[in-house]
C-alpha cells in the first residue's frame, strides 16, 4: 500500500529500496548518508522481504559485492557519500566492462580530499563523465526533492534491467538531510531466482545441464573483440541517449534567460525565479533530471527566444560545460556556484543573474 | 499560505525534534513541508538551528536566507539571526539565555519565559513544547489537534504516555508568551 | 587385444571430468594449477551440484579458470574475489560458492577482503595457490616469497631490510573466529594429489552444510617453474626442500 510520511532523503531511499523489491544492499557508513543503512538495519527487511543488508569492510568491497549481486541477476544497491564513490570507481568500470545492472547512491558531499560532510554537487564530472578507467557510461539521475529520491531507486533499477547498465542516484547532503512529505510506493515481490533464470538468461546463477557456462566478466585480451565490445557498449549508450533524456521545464518557454540547475540547486532556482519575477527579471528553470543522458535537444530548443543562461551548481563549474556544448555558442552561457559545502541562497542567484547578463 | 521558520539554539534544547513534530503537524494537515537542519558535528552539544517551512503550495527552495519567523534559544543564534527576519515577521526568544536582547523595531518581537516555566513545572524536557505553543499562539499555522497527530506520530510509542504532559505544555507556552513594546 | 579392445568404455580406468572442457590451458607446462582445476572438476561432478555452484576467478595467472571449468564464474577485480563470494553466498544461500586465488591477490592487494570474508564466517570455500611469485605479469615479488628468493623486483633475493618477511596468511586466517577449516595441501605427487582432493571435497562440503557456519580455506602450496626458472622437476624440488619449511602441509584448523 502507498504510505504518506514525513522523511529525511536518505531514509526515504532506504524504505523505497525494501519496497521495491530490492534483493541485496552493500555499504559501507560515511557522512552525510550512514541513515540509509542504519534505516535498513533498524528496518530488517531480511525478515520481511528477505532483502540481503550488509556492511561491507570499505567502499571497495561493497561495490565489488554489488558487481556479485548484478553478476547474479539481483537487483543490488550500496550508498556513499564522495569520498567513498571515489574508491568505488574500480568497480564502477567493472560493472561497467561487465554489462550488467546495478544501482549506486553518492550523496555528494563538499571535496577535494576528505573534504566536508556540507552538501556539494562537485562530483558531476566523475559521474557523468566517468570516474573510473575505460570509455564507459552510466546513467545518472539527480533527485531535487525526498520525493524523487524515492521514486529514483526503482526507477534507476528498471533503466538498468532494461540497458544492463549501472544508474548512478547522484544527490547530495541537502536532500540526503532535509524531510520532506514523501509518498511511498507500495510492496513489490522480489524476483525468484527461476524469474530471474528467464529474465537474465545471462545471469550466474548455476550452469544448468541446457545451457553453456555464464562467465560474468569484462577481460578480453584480444584488440579485435574488446573494440567489438566496445563498439556495442557505444551502440547501447546512443540507444540510452535517443530514449531516456529526462529533464523538467518550468517556465522555460516564456523566460528571457533560463537558469539550468540539477538536484538542491534547482529548489534554490525556483526560489530565485520568484525573487527575480518582483524584480521585473523573467527567468525560466530548465532541471535535468538524468544528468546523463543530457537534455541538450531542450536546451536548443530554448534557443530560439531566450537571451542567455546561467548554469547553478554548487561546484566550480562542472554541468555548465555540457550546457555550452549544447548552446554552441549561440547565446551566452555563465556560471554560478558555490563551494565546498556552502549552497548559495536564492538572493544571490538573482544578484548573479543581475550581474553575469547585466541587468 | 506559506510560513518560513528558523529555530536556533545549543544541541541538546530539542531544537531538532520541535522543528520534526511543527512539520509533522504540517504534514498530518495535509500541508507541503520542509525540515532541513544544519547538519553535522554540530549537533553534538555546539549550536543547532533547523528551517521549517509550512505551505499550502509545493515548497521551492528549502534553504532560506530571510524568514517569516525566528524562534532564538541562545545569544549566539540572535547574534547570527535577528538581522534575517523579514521587516514585519516575527521574532521568539526566551530570556533565559540571552544577554543582549534584540533591537530591531520593524519586526514583532517576542518574549516567552519557557526555561523558568518547564523547570516550575518539574518537565524540564517539556521546554521545547512550551517554545512550540507560544509559536502557536501568534501564528496559528497548524490547528492544535493536527500538532497532536505530529507528535505522536514523531514521538516513539514508548514516549505516548507523555503526550498529555507536551499538551499541557503546548497550552501553558500559548498562555505566557509576550509582545515586547 | 587390439587397441579398439583396450578403448571399450567397459576397460575405462581414468578420464578426464566432463566438466573439464577441451579448451587448450594458458597454464605452462609443469603448473600447478592444471592440475588443481581438474580436482575441482572433479569434485563439484562427483558432488553433482553444476547447477548450484558459482566460482569467483582471480586477477593472475588463474584469471582464465573459468575457460577451462564448465560451471558458471564471475571474474573478480584484482583481490576481490572474497567480497564477491561473500555477496553471492547472502544472496544464494544454498549455493557451493568458492573463490580461486593466487598469492598477490589474496595476500597483498585482496588482504583486507580475504581477512574480512573469512571473519564474517560465511559458509564459503577458498582455494589459495600460493607459488610465491607473480606468474602472470612476469616473476615479480609475492608477498609469500622466502627471504632470499629471487624475483624480478627482488633480483638480489628477497631482503627482509627492504621487502619484510614472506606472510604466511594461512596462519593467520586459521586465528579468525570465522574460520572453520582450514589446510595446507600440495600437488607434486600422486599421494599428494589425492589429499589435496580430499581437501577441496571438504571444503566444499562444509561449504554447502547449512547446520555449521565457517569459512573452508585451503592453500595449495605450489610450484612456479617458469618463474623460479627451473625445470618442473628440479621445481618441485626446490618446494618440498625450500617452501614446505615455511609453508608446512597439513591442517591449520578443522572444527
Amino acid at each position: 500500500m502507498e504510505e504518506v510520511r514525513l522523511m529525511k532523503g536518505n531514509e526515504a531511499l532506504a524504505e523505497a529500496a525494501i519496497r521495491c523489491g530490492c534483493d541485496g544492499y552493500f555499504g559501507y557508513p560515511i557522512t552525510p548518508q550512514s541513515e540509509v543503512m542504519e534505516t535498513l538495519m533498524l528496518l530488517k527487511p531480511w525478515e520481511t522481504t528477505g532483502m540481503v543488508v550488509m556492511q561491507a569492510e570499505s567502499e571497495v568491497a561493497s561495490i565489488n559485492m554489488v558487481y556479485a549481486g548484478a553478476g547474479c541477476g539481483k537487483k543490488v544497491m550500496t550508498s556513499t557519500s564522495s569520498p567513498g564513490f571515489s574508491l568505488m570507481q574500480e568497480g564502477v568500470s567493472y560493472i561497467a566492462g561487465a554489462d550488467i545492472p546495478a544501482l549506486v547512491v553518492n550523496v555528494m558531499r563538499g571535496g577535494p580530499g576528505l573534504g566536508t560532510i556540507q552538501p556539494s554537487q562537485a562530483d558531476y564530472f566523475q559521474t557523468v563523465k566517468g570516474g573510473g578507467h575505460g570509455d564507459y557510461r552510466q546513467i545518472t539521475l539527480a533527485p531535487a526533492s525526498v520525493q524523487e529520491m524515492a521514486d529514483f531507486v526503482s526507477l534507476g533499477f528498471d533503466l538498468a534491467f532494461k540497458y544492463n547498465i549501472l544508474s548512478v542516484i547522484l544527490a547530495d547532503g541537502l536532500i540526503g538531510q532535509m524531510m520532506e512529505k514523501v509518498v511511498l510506493p507500495p510492496y513489490q515481490a522480489r524476483r525468484t531466482n527461476e524469474e530471474i533464470r528467464k529474465e537474465c538468461p545471462w545471469a550466474s546463477l548455476g550452469r544448468t545441464a541446457d545451457r553453456k557456462r555464464n562467465v560474468i566478466t569484462s577481460l578480453e585480451l584480444e584488440p579485435g573483440p574488446m573494440e567489438a565490445r566496445n563498439l556495442a557498449l557505444q551502440e547501447k549508450y546512443r540507444t540510452i541517449e535517443a530514449n531516456e533524456v529526462r529533464f523538467e521545464n518550468v517556465g522555460c518557454d516564456d523566460a528571457d534567460y533560463l537558469l539550468m540547475a540539477f538536484g538542491s540547486s534547482a529548489r534554490i532556482c525556483q526560489k530565485a525565479i520568484e525573487i527575480a519575477a518582483e524584480q521585473g527579471i523573467k527567468l525560466g528553470l530548465l532541471r535535468p533530471i538524468t544528468l546523463w543522458p543530457f537534455c541538450t535537444e531542450e536546451i536548443q530548443r530554448q534557443l530560439s527566444h531566450i537571451k542567455g543562461i546561467l548554469s547553478v551548481e554548487f561546484n566550480a563549474g562542472q554541468m555548465v560545460e555540457d550546457v555550452k556544448l549544447a548552446v554552441e555558442g549561440k547565446v551566452p552561457v555563465h556560471h554560478f556556484g558555490r563551494m565546498g559545502g556552502i549552497v548559495p541562497t536564492p538572493e544571490e542567484v538573482v544578484e548573479a543573474v543581475k550581474s553575469k547578463f547585466n541587468l | 499560505m506559506k510560513h518560513e521558520i528558523i529555530i536556533a539554539g545549543f544541541g541538546g534544547q530539542g531544537v531538532l525534534s520541535m522543528g520534526k513534530i511543527l512539520a509533522y503537524s504540517g504534514l498530518m494537515q495535509g500541508k507541503e513541508v520542509t525540515w532541513l537542519p544544519a547538519y553535522g558535528p554540530e549537533q553534538r552539544g555546539g549550536t543547532a538551528n533547523v528551517t521549517v517551512i509550512i505551505s499550502d503550495e509545493r515548497i521551492s527552495s528549502p534553504i532560506l536566507n530571510t524568514y517569516d519567523t525566528a524562534i532564538i534559544l541562545n545569544q549566539q543564534s540572535l547574534d547570527k539571526f535577528e538581522s534575517k527576519v523579514k521587516p514585519g515577521g516575527n521574532l521568539i526568544y526566551d530570556p533565559y539565555g540571552i544577554s543582549t536582547a534584540p533591537t530591531r523595531t520593524d519586526i514583532n518581537v517576542y518574549t516567552i519565559d519557557a526555561m523558568d516555566t518547564a523547570l516550575a513545572m518539574g518537565a524540564a524536557k517539556s521546554f521545547n513544547m512550551i517554545i512550540l505553543g507560544g509559536l502557536l499562539q501568534i501564528c496559528p499555522i497548524v490547528d492544535l489537534e493536527y500538532v497532536m497527530l505530529g507528535l505522536k506520530k514523531s514521538l516513539p510509542e514508548r514516549h505516548h504516555h507523555l503526550l498529555p504532559q507536551n499538551e499541557a505544555a503546548i497550552k501553558k507556552g500559548m498562555e505566557i508568551i509576550t509582545k515586547k513594546d | 587385444m587390439t587397441a579398439q579392445d583396450i578403448i571399450k568404455p567397459e576397460n575405462l580406468v581414468y578420464s578426464k571430468p566432463s566438466l573439464l572442457n577441451d579448451n587448450t590451458m594458458h597454464y605452462c607446462p609443469g603448473c600447478s594449477h592444471g592440475v588443481v582445476h581438474k580436482l575441482i572438476a572433479e569434485v563439484i561432478e562427483e558432488m553433482g551440484i553444476m547447477d548450484k555452484t558459482v566460482g569467483v576467478s582471480p586477477v593472475g595467472c588463474a584469471v582464465f579458470a573459468y575457460n577451462y571449468i564448465d560451471i558458471d564464474w564471475q571474474e573478480a577485480a584484482h583481490g576481490r574475489a572474497p567480497a564477491i563470494a561473500t555477496a553471492i553466498k547472502r544472496l544464494l544461500p544454498e549455493h557451493l560458492v568458492f573463490t580461486y586465488q593466487g598469492d598477490g591477490d589474496l595476500a597483498a592487494i585482496g588482504t583486507a577482503e580475504t581477512i574480512h570474508a573469512v571473519n564474517r564466517g560465511d559458509n564459503l570455500a577458498m582455494i589459495f595457490i600460493n607459488n610465491a611469485i607473480y606468474g602472470m605479469t612476469g616473476g615479480q615479488m609475492a608477498p609469500t616469497t622466502l627471504e632470499g628468493m629471487k624475483t624480478a623486483t627482488c633480483p638480489y633475493g628477497r631482503d627482509p631490510q627492504l621487502n619484510g618477511y614472506h606472510l604466511p596468511i594461512t596462519n593467520l586466517v586459521a586465528q579468525l573466529e570465522g574460520a572453520r577449516y582450514v589446510t595446507r595441501q600440495s600437488v607434486h605427487t600422486a599421494a599428494a594429489v589425492r589429499n589435496a582432493k580430499k581437501a577441496i571435497r571438504k571444503a566444499f562440503e562444509n561449504a554447502l552444510c547449512p547446520e555449521k557456519k565457517g569459512a573452508s580455506f585451503v592453500e595449495i602450496v605450489s610450484t612456479c617453474n617458469s618463474g623460479w626458472k627451473l625445470s618442473p622437476e628440479k621445481a618441485n624440488q626446490w618446494m618440498v626442500e625450500n617452501m614446505f619449511k615455511a609453508y608446512p602441509i597439513g591442517d591449520l584448523k578443522n572444527i
